[in-house]
C-alpha cells in the first residue's frame, strides 16, 4: 500500500487480491480516457506525420492551457455538486478591467496587473458563492444569472470598445508568450496551479471537505463542516482563476474585446466531465481533468491537421464529448458487475 | 423525525371533499401576481419614457423577435417541470435551419427541405430522450454534449455560407402577419401553441406524471408512472418544437447561417425560472412562464427604446431572475432571526462583505471614467 | 463540579408550529450507560441532535459539565467532546472507508499536510479493535448497510470522546457484531466516558444499560434504574397504556395459493428465494435491516428486477419489468420509505390517491377533476384520514396519516396481493392498531398479504407464517404456532453458506 501513489484515488476502485492486474487498471477511472487519446494519437500521427512533433505538442499544451486553469476551479465547483456557468463573464469582464489599467497606465508592473486580475476575479466568485449559499438559490441560476449580469457589465464598462494589440504593453504580452524556463509561461502557470490545486484536494482538510460537502451534504454538516464557508470557498476560488485566466488571455491573444472568452463556460465543464467528474458532486481528480482537457486540445489539433474542415470539428467534439460520456456510463457498470 | 399530529383541525369531519372556497390564488399562484404587477409597472414606466412605447406597429414588430425563445419555452417548460434540462435547443434550432439551408441552397423544394429539418429537429431529440430517458445519463451532462454536436452539424452543413431567397410563401411564417390584423404568424402560432401546451400540461394525465416525476421521481416509479417513456417524449418534442422556432426564425431573417440562436438556450430557461419555474422540479405554471416572457419581451423593448445596449438589457434580465429567487428567501431569513442570537461575528462579516463589493464598484466606476474619457 | 457531565433541563423544539420535544429534561453521568427509550416520533432523535447542537432548542438549557452551553453547530459540540453516531446513516458514499472515519479531522502531518499513511493505519487500527475486517480503500457506496453502521461506529470511536450517543447503532449486526460492539462500550464506560445509547432491543437495554429515560410523544415519562424496572413496565411508560388487543388478527382459512416464487435471485443482493402465498393469508417475513427484504418485494413488484428464476401468480409465470405491469397484474406495494418512495409529498391527497390508478379519471388523456376527486375522497374516507379536505398538501399530515393515504392509494387499485413494506414504522400507536385491524379485514376477505417488517412483536402478532431472511438468503420458515422471538431472532443472524445465482 503506497500512500504516494494514491494518485486519482476519488476515483480508484479499492483493490482486492482476487482480481488481476488489468482489472485493476480498468478500475482507475482515468484509465478509459487514456486509452481513448492512445488510440487517437496513433490513428491521427498515421495519417498527418506532422502531429507527433515537439511543435505541434507545444501548440496543444498552449492552446489548452487556459482551459485547464479555469476546467479545474470548475471541477472544485461540480465536486460540491455545484455548476458555475459566469467562469467565461469573469473572464471577459476581468480582461476588460485589466487591459484598460494597462492602457491607461501601461507603466503598471505586470505582477500588480496579475493581483488585480485576481481580486476582481474573487470579488465576483464571491458574489456567486453568496448568492448560492446564504441567498438559497440554486447554482446553475445563480451563475446562469450572474453571467448575463458580469457580460453586461463588460459592455457598460467598455461602452462596447475593445483594447488591441498595440494598446498594450510589450512585456504584458510576453507574461504568456515569454520562454525564461525553456517552456512558455502560459504552459508553466497550468502546471503550476495544477499542482497547487491536487495539493489542495489531495492534502488538505479544507480540500478534502470539499469531496465531502459533495458526497453527502448532510452527513457533512453532522460531520462537523461548515458546508456553507466550503461553498463559499469554491465559488471563491473559481472567481480567482478565472481572474488569473482572464489576464493570461488578454496576454496571450494581446486584446481585450466584449465578448471574450464567450462560450467558454460550457468548454469547461466539457472538460471536467470527459475527465470524470461527476456533476452529482463528490468525485473528480486534477489529473483525470487534465487528462480531459488533453483530450479536448488533441482532437481540436488532430481535426485540423488531418484536415477535418474547421467547420466540421465542433461537431466532431461534441460527438466525442457523448461517446466519452456513454462508454464511461458502460465501463463503470461492468466493473460493478465484475465486482461482484 | 417526523412531526406528528400537524395541522389537524375539526376532527369531527375526518376529511372534506373541496377546499371550502375556491380563491383566485388557488389558480394563480402569489408568483404569477408579482408577475402581472412587475409587467403593469414595466408598462407604465415605459409608456412614460417613450410616446413609442405603446404603438401597435412597434409592439406587432418587436413581438415576433421573441417567438423563438417562446416556442423553444414551451416543451422546456415540461422539462423542467420533471427536474430535468435541456441545453441543447438553440443549438438543435440552429442544425435544423441550417440543413433546410443547406437543402434550399442544393435546389430541394423549400417545403420538403422545411420538413427535413423538422425531421433532423425531431431526431435530436429522440438522441437526447434516449440518452436521458433510457440510458438514464444525467440530463445536464447529454445536453451539453448535444449542444456542442448539434451546433458543429449545423457549422458543418453550411460553414461559413448562409442559405438565402427563401421564398416569400416561406417567409411568411417569419415575416407575415395573420390576414386582416396587425397580428404576426409567429405570435398567432406561439398563442396556439401556448395554449395546447398549457391545456397538457394542466389538464392532463400526461401533465399529472410530469409533476409527479418533477416532485419525486421514485415515488412516481412506485407508481406505475412509465418515467423513461415520458422523458423520452418530452425530449423528442422539445427537439420538433426547437427544429420549428428555427424554421420561424430563418423565415423571419429571410436567411440562414449556422450560428442562428447561438446563447438562446439560456434565455430560454432564463423566461421559464423568472415564470416561476422551480430548476428542481415539480413547480411552475404554463401562465407563468407565459407572463414572464411577456415581462422580458416589454422590458427588452422599452430598454431598446432607450437605446440601452441588448447586452446591458440581458444584465437587467439577469438580475431580475437571481432578485426573484433571492428576495423571498431573504424575507423569511430576516423575519426568523432571533435577537439574542446574533453575534458580533456574523455582523462584521456583513460588513466586510459590503465594504469589499464597495470597493470593487469604487474602483469599476473610477477605472471607467477614464474609459468615457477615451472614447 | 457537578454531578452530571451533562443536563438537560426543560428543552422544547418545534418544527413548523409542531411541538416535537416538550419540557424534556434529562441527566447523563460520566461513566455511565444511559438507554433512551422511546416508540418512533417519541423525540429521541431530535433530543440526540438539540445535545450535539445540530439543531438549537428553542427553550431550556444545555449544561455541561454545570456550564450553560449553546452550540450553533456539531462542530461546537465536537468539540466540547460530544460524538454521535446517528439514525440516518451519515457516511460519503464517493470516499473510502478510512477517509470516513476520518472525515473533518484528518490526522495532520508537522508540514500541515494530510498524512494519509497515519490515516490508514490508524483505521486499520481501530477496526481490528472492533474485531471487523474491511477493505480501507473501499468506497462506502459499496458497502452493505451493515458495513457501513460499523464505519459510523468506528468513526464515532475514533473520536475519543468524554459523552458518546448512539442512535440505534445495532439494526442491522449479527449477534456477534453486537457483542463485540457492547464489549467496547463496556470498556469505554469503565474509563469514564458517559454514554447515551438508543435500541428498539429490550433485551439489548438490560444487557447493557445503567439507567434509562422513558420519552413518549415529546414528553418526558420517567427515568429510572434499569435494575428496578421489568420489561412490561418499560412497555407501558413507551405506550403510555396497556394495550389489550394489540394485535386483531382474525384466523383465517387460507385458499389457493396466488403468488409462487421460485428460485429468485438478483445477482449480489438476493439468491434462491423461494415460498408461496395464498389468499386470505399474512406472510410475515423478518430479518434484520438490510437482510435483502425489501429488495425481494421491489423485484416481485418489478422496481428492480429479479436476474433469475420465477415468479407465477396464479398458476401462470411471469416476469415483472415495471411497477406499471405488476399493478395491472393485481399487485401493490406499501414501501417503507414513505416519504420517498411511497408518497409525493408536495402534491394534493388527491394527486396521491389517484396516481396509479389515474387513467380511470380520464378521457383520452384529459383529467375529469371532479370524477378523480369523488373517488379520491372516497378512498380517503373509507381509510379514516384526518385532513381538512382532500386538496391538501401531503407534507401537511401527520405520519400516520400519510401512511393511510398511501394505503388508500394502493387499496383504489383494488390489489389482489398487497405488500407491506414496514406498515406502521413511525406511525402513532392508535394509527398502528387501525393499520393492523385493517390488515386483518383484508386478509378475511381473501386478499393476500405479504408482510416486511423489523418489529417482531408485529411479525408474531400478525402474521400466520413467518420466512425469516438473512443476507439475502430465506434463513427459516415457521408457522404461527412455531414462530417465537428466540428462534427467528436466531433465523436471522445465522450465518449463511455463500451459493451463487445460475
Amino acid at each position: 500500500m503506497n500512500i504516494q501513489n494514491t494518485a486519482g484515488e476519488a476515483h480508484k476502485k479499492a483493490t482486492t487480491k482476487k482480481t488481476g492486474f488489468w482489472m485493476n487498471l480498468l478500475r482507475v477511472r482515468e484509465a478509459g480516457i487514456s486509452l481513448i487519446i492512445l488510440i487517437l494519437v496513433v490513428l491521427v500521427s498515421l495519417r498527418a506525420p506532422a502531429f507527433l512533433t515537439a511543435d505541434n505538442f507545444m501548440d496543444i499544451l498552449m492552446n489548452i492551457s487556459i482551459l485547464v486553469i479555469v476546467s479545474l476551479a470548475q471541477t472544485m465547483v461540480l465536486i460540491t455538486h455545484g455548476i458555475d456557468l459566469s467562469v467565461s463573464s469573469i473572464i471577459g469582464l476581468v480582461a476588460m478591467m485589466v487591459a484598460f489599467i494597462l492602457k491607461q497606465y501601461p507603466g503598471t508592473p505586470i505582477f500588480s496587473a496579475v493581483l488585480l486580475g485576481m481580486a476582481l476575479g474573487t470579488v465576483l466568485g464571491s458574489f456567486n458563492g453568496l448568492v448560492i449559499t446564504f441567498g438559497n438559490v440554486p447554482p446553475i441560476i445563480a451563475t446562469l444569472g450572474s453571467q448575463s449580469i458580469f457580460r453586461g457589465l463588460v459592455f457598460y464598462y467598455s461602452q462596447g470598445t475593445w483594447i488591441n494589440s498595440f494598446e498594450l504593453p510589450a512585456n504584458f504580452k510576453l507574461l504568456s508568450k515569454g520562454t525564461p524556463l525553456g517552456l512558455p509561461n502560459l504552459v508553466i502557470f497550468a502546471v503550476v496551479i495544477a499542482v497547487l490545486v491536487y495539493f489542495f484536494l489531495k492534502y488538505t482538510r479544507t480540500g478534502r471537505d470539499i469531496y465531502a460537502v459533495g458526497s453527502n451534504p448532510d452527513a457533512a454538516q453532522f460531520a462537523g463542516i461548515r458546508t456553507h464557508r466550503v461553498k463559499l470557498l469554491v465559488y471563491m476560488l473559481s472567481g480567482l482563476l478565472s481572474g488569473f485566466a482572464a489576464v493570461l488571455w488578454a496576454s496571450r491573444f494581446e486584446s481585450a474585446q466584449t465578448n471574450t472568452a464567450l462560450g467558454f463556460e460550457l468548454q469547461t465543464v466539457t472538460a471536467s466531465v470527459i475527465g470524470g467528474v461527476s456533476t452529482s458532486g463528490g468525485a473528480g481528480t486534477v489529473p483525470g481533468v487534465l487528462l480531459g482537457a488533453l483530450l479536448l486540445g488533441i482532437i481540436q489539433n488532430s481535426l485540423t491537421l488531418v484536415r477535418i474542415s474547421a467547420f466540421w470539428q465542433m461537431a466532431a467534439q461534441g460527438l466525442l464529448i457523448l461517446i466519452a460520456v456513454i462508454s464511461d456510463k458502460y465501463i463503470l457498470e461492468r466493473v460493478e458487475k465484475i465486482k461482484k | 423525525m417526523k412531526a406528528e399530529n400537524s395541522q389537524e383541525l375539526k376532527p369531527e369531519t375526518l376529511i372534506a371533499e373541496k377546499a371550502e372556497h375556491y380563491s383566485l390564488s388557488t389558480l394563480f399562484k402569489h408568483w404569477e401576481w408579482m408577475l402581472v404587477g412587475l409587467i403593469i409597472a414595466v408598462v407604465l414606466v415605459n409608456t412614460n419614457l417613450s410616446p413609442y412605447f405603446l404603438n401597435a406597429n412597434n409592439l406587432s414588430r418587436t413581438s415576433s423577435d421573441f417567438m423563438e425563445i417562446g416556442l423553444m419555452m414551451l416543451p422546456m417548460v415540461f422539462i423542467i417541470v420533471t427536474g430535468n434540462i435541456d441545453l441543447s435547443v438553440a443549438s438543435n434550432m440552429g442544425m435544423s435551419a441550417s440543413f433546410m439551408g443547406l437543402l434550399h441552397n442544393m435546389g430541394v423544394n423549400i417545403w420538403v427541405a422545411a420538413l427535413a429539418g423538422l425531421l433532423l429537429g425531431t431526431l435530436g431529440g429522440v438522441l437526447n430522450g434516449y440518452l436521458v430517458g433510457r440510458v438514464k445519463l444525467p440530463a445536464l451532462v447529454v445536453t451539453l454534449g448535444t449542444y456542442a454536436f448539434f451546433r458543429g452539424l449545423a457549422y458543418g452543413f453550411l460553414g461559413d455560407q448562409a442559405a438565402r431567397n427563401y421564398p416569400p410563401e416561406f417567409t411568411y411564417f417569419g415575416q407575415g402577419k395573420v390576414f386582416g390584423t396587425l397580428v404576426p404568424f409567429s405570435v398567432a402560432l406561439f398563442a396556439v401553441l401556448a395554449i395546447l401546451f398549457g391545456l397538457v400540461l394542466h389538464k392532463t394525465t400526461f401533465g399529472r406524471y410530469l409533476y409527479a416525476i418533477g416532485n419525486n421521481e421514485n415515488a412516481a416509479i412506485y407508481s406505475g408512472v412509465p418515467v423513461s417513456k415520458i422523458k423520452f417524449r418530452i425530449y423528442v418534442l422539445s427537439g420538433f418544437i426547437s427544429a420549428l422556432a428555427g424554421l420561424i426564425l430563418a423565415a423571419r431573417f429571410g436567411s440562414t447561417r449556422p450560428d442562428n440562436g447561438t446563447g438562446l438556450e439560456l434565455s430560454v430557461i432564463t423566461a421559464a425560472v423568472l415564470g416561476g419555474l422551480d430548476i428542481n422540479g415539480g413547480k411552475g405554471t404554463m401562465y407563468g412562464a407565459a407572463l414572464s416572457l411577456l415581462l422580458i419581451g416589454l422590458l427588452k423593448f422599452g430598454m431598446g427604446l432607450m437605446n440601452i445596449q441588448s447586452q446591458v438589457q440581458s444584465m437587467v434580465v439577469g438580475l431580475l431572475l437571481i432578485i426573484s429567487i433571492l428576495l423571498p428567501h431573504f424575507v423569511s431569513q430576516i423575519s426568523s432571526i432571533r435577537k439574542d442570537r446574533i453575534r458580533w461575528k456574523s455582523i462584521l462579516a456583513i460588513v466586510a462583505v459590503v465594504l469589499v463589493f464597495a470597493a470593487f464598484f469604487a474602483f469599476f466606476f473610477w477605472s471607467r471614467a477614464a474609459v468615457i474619457a477615451s472614447v | 463540579m457537578s454531578e452530571y457531565i451533562l443536563e438537560l433541563k426543560d428543552i422544547s423544539k418545534s418544527f413548523s408550529g409542531v411541538e416535537v420535544l416538550h419540557n424534556v429534561s434529562f441527566t447523563l453521568r460520566p461513566g455511565e450507560v444511559h438507554a433512551l427509550l422511546g416508540e418512533n416520533g417519541a423525540g429521541k432523535s431530535t433530543m440526540v441532535k438539540v445535545i450535539t447542537g445540530f439543531h438549537q432548542p428553542d427553550n431550556g438549557e444545555i449544561l455541561l459539565d454545570g456550564q450553560p452551553v449553546q452550540f450553533s453547530d456539531t462542530r461546537e459540540s465536537r468539540q466540547a467532546g460530544i460524538a454521535a453516531i446517528y439514525q440516518e446513516l451519515s457516511l460519503f458514499p464517493d470516499l473510502d472507508v478510512a477517509e470516513n472515519i476520518f472525515v473533518g479531522r484528518h490526522p495532520i502531518t508537522t508540514g500541515g499536510r494530510i498524512d494519509w499513511r497515519k490515516l490508514y493505519a490508524e483505521a486499520g487500527k481501530l477496526l481490528d479493535s472492533l474485531g471487523v475486517q474491511l477493505d480501507l480503500r473501499q468506497k462506502a457506496r459499496n458497502l452493505s448497510i451493515a458495513q457501513q453502521q460499523i464505519v459510523e461506529i468506528a468513526r464515532a470511536f475514533s473520536i475519543n470522546a468524554r459523552i458518546l450517543i448512539m442512535d440505534e447503532p445495532t439494526s442491522s449486526l449479527t449477534l456477534n457484531e453486537v457483542a463485540d460492539l457492547f464489549h467496547l462500550v463496556r470498556s469505554l464506560r469503565d474509563k469514564g466516558t458517559a454514554i447515551i445509547f438508543i435500541s428498539h432491543r429490550l433485551e439489548e437495554l438490560f444487557e447493557l444499560a445503567d439507567r434509562v429515560t422513558v420519552l413518549r410523544d415529546g414528553f418526558w415519562v420517567d427515568s429510572c434504574m434499569l435494575k428496578d424496572v421489568t420489561r412490561d413496565d418499560l412497555i407501558r411508560m413507551m405506550v403510555g397504556r396497556t394495550i389489550s388487543n394489540q394485535f386483531p388478527k382474525l384466523d383465517v382459512c387460507a385458499g389457493e395459493v396466488v403468488l409462487k416464487v421460485e428460485h429468485l435471485c438478483r445477482e449480489g443482493v438476493f439468491e434462491d428465494i423461494n415460498f408461496e402465498l395464498r389468499c386470505g393469508e399474512i406472510l410475515g417475513m423478518a430479518g434484520l435491516v438490510g437482510a435483502g427484504r425489501t429488495n425481494v418485494a421491489r423485484a416481485i413488484f418489478g422496481v428492480e428486477p429479479a436476474t433469475s428464476g420465477s415468479i407465477i401468480l396464479a398458476d401462470e409465470a411471469v416476469t415483472i419489468t415495471s411497477p406499471q405491469q405488476a399493478i395491472k397484474l393485481g399487485l401493490a406495494y406499501v414501501p417503507e420509505d414513505r416519504q420517498h418512495h411511497g408518497l409525493i409529498t408536495p402534491m394534493q391527497i388527491t394527486s396521491n390517491i389517484s396516481l396509479p390508478t389515474l387513467n380511470r379519471y380520464a378521457n383520452h388523456g384529459w383529467l375529469q377533476g371532479k370524477k378523480e376527486r369523488k373517488a379520491s375522497f372516497e378512498a380517503a374516507r373509507q381509510m379514516e384520514v384526518r385532513a381538512n379536505h382532500v386538496q391538501q398538501l401531503a407534507r401537511e399530515l401527520s405520519g400516520g396519516n400519510q401512511q393511510k393515504v398511501v394505503l388508500a392509494k394502493w387499496l383504489s387499485t383494488n390489489p389482489r396481493i398487497l405488500i407491506l413494506d414496514e406498515p406502521t414504522r413511525g406511525i402513532d400507536v392508535g394509527t398502528k392498531a387501525a393499520v393492523h385491524a385493517l390488515m386483518s379485514k383484508l386478509a378475511a376477505q381473501g386478499m393476500a398479504i405479504l408482510m416486511i417488517s423489523s418489529e417482531l412483536p408485529e411479525i408474531l402478532g400478525m402474521s400466520d407464517r413467518v420466512l425469516v431472511m438473512r443476507e439475502g438468503h430465506v434463513t427459516g420458515h415457521f408457522y404461527r404456532n412455531e414462530a417465537t422471538q428466540e428462534n427467528i431472532i436466531t433465523a436471522a443472524t445465522q450465518d449463511v453458506r455463500a451459493g451463487s445465482c445460475q
